[in-house]
């Protein structure tokens, strides 16, 4: 079977309060970064995983996402996807 | 009838939990390992506070997937009682027995602190011996417990009375000043303060007591 990666992006839905970012925030402010107006921190997720095709890797990773990586009460994801096989392949061509 | 206490890898108030219900109150109590399914001799659930399986992802996700608790919803919907202490209150939400989230406090400080509280129900039987606004005195001691929910969800637990206790000081951050609330029902009570540190005037409190004494009917 055909192997894909993924990475899940989970975040705090906009309108919950990120204590962690804000004062990740005022850090950055003292660091000296100027213009910063959002610093709001997530969770990035690395996965890979077997299935018959890329519709069923997706739903697999879908119902991970709802179900236990993320808390739909107060978080969001997005995923991104690709066969890694053909992600190697790219690597290759790429040198 | 008999009282389980859930044990988790990473729970550290069960045997606080088996002190308060047994030796202080004379409750009938065993302990729950995690990976027992059988609920049947139970009359009363608790899920006591501590870092279930290290609190991994988020505090209480992965103990919403223990065995022992596989069965959880049905114990509830046949009207056993199940009290969430701290991390129990994480878990309850994150199993969906309850709405909302814990999330992390306001101010990022773990507080660890006796704090005034308000009853604002006594409508279950948890609060029954105190009257609406008395103030009661727990323990808390946690990072993640700012309770967090949508309106509709708010509405709905301010029209069904179920939100039980409020913080007199809003520490955490909480919506609604929320420390506890109960299902509609109100054989589920989830609570971020420390009923079982409560339980004899030697350790500072008594106001613990009656809130688990209510979990046996006799």
């Amino acid at each position: 079977m055909p192997n894909f990666q993924a990475h899940v992006f989970v975040s705090l839905r906009p309108s919950v309060l990120d204590p962690a970012g804000e004062a990740a925030k005022a850090a950055a402010k003292r660091l000296g970064i100027k213009g910063l107006s959002k610093l709001r921190i997530g969770k990035s997720v690395d996965i890979e995983i077997e299935a018959t095709n890329l519709e069923d890797a997706k739903s697999q990773i879908e119902l991970l996402s709802d179900r236990l990586l993320a808390n739909p009460v107060i978080e969001n994801w997005v995923m991104d996807i690709n066969s890694k096989d053909q992600d190697s392949e790219n690597k290759t061509l790429n040198k | 009838m008999t009282i389980g206490i859930v044990v988790f890898p990473g729970s550290n108030c069960d045997r606080d939990v088996l002190w308060a219900t047994d030796c202080c109150l004379g409750m009938k109590t065993r302990f729950l390992w995690h990976e027992t399914k059988d609920l049947n001799d139970l009359e009363a659930v608790v899920l006591p506070g501590g870092f279930s399986y290290g609190d991994y992802l988020r505090c209480g996700a992965i103990a919403s997937f223990a065995p022992v608790l596989s069965s959880l919803i049905d114990f509830v919907n046949r009207g056993g009682k199940v009290l969430g202490i701290c991390n129990g209150f994480q878990i309850l939400t994150e199993l969906g027995i309850l709405p909302g989230a814990l999330t992390r406090n306001k101010k990022l400080h773990f507080i660890c602190d006796n704090v005034p509280l308000y009853v604002s129900s006594n409508r279950t039987k948890w609060f029954v011996k105190f009257k609406p606004n008395d103030l009661i005195y727990l323990p808390i001691a946690h990072g993640e417990g700012r309770y967090q929910c949508n309106e509709d969800t708010l509405k709905k637990l301010q029209d069904d009375d179920s939100i039980a206790i409020r913080y007199k000081n809003n520490l955490n951050g909480s919506l609604d000043e929320i420390a506890g609330i109960t299902n509609k029902k109100g054989n589920v009570l989830g609570m971020m303060p420390h009923p079982e540190r409560a339980c004899d005037e030697k350790i500072g409190g008594i106001h613990g007591r009656s809130i688990l004494q209510a979990l046996l009917s006799s």
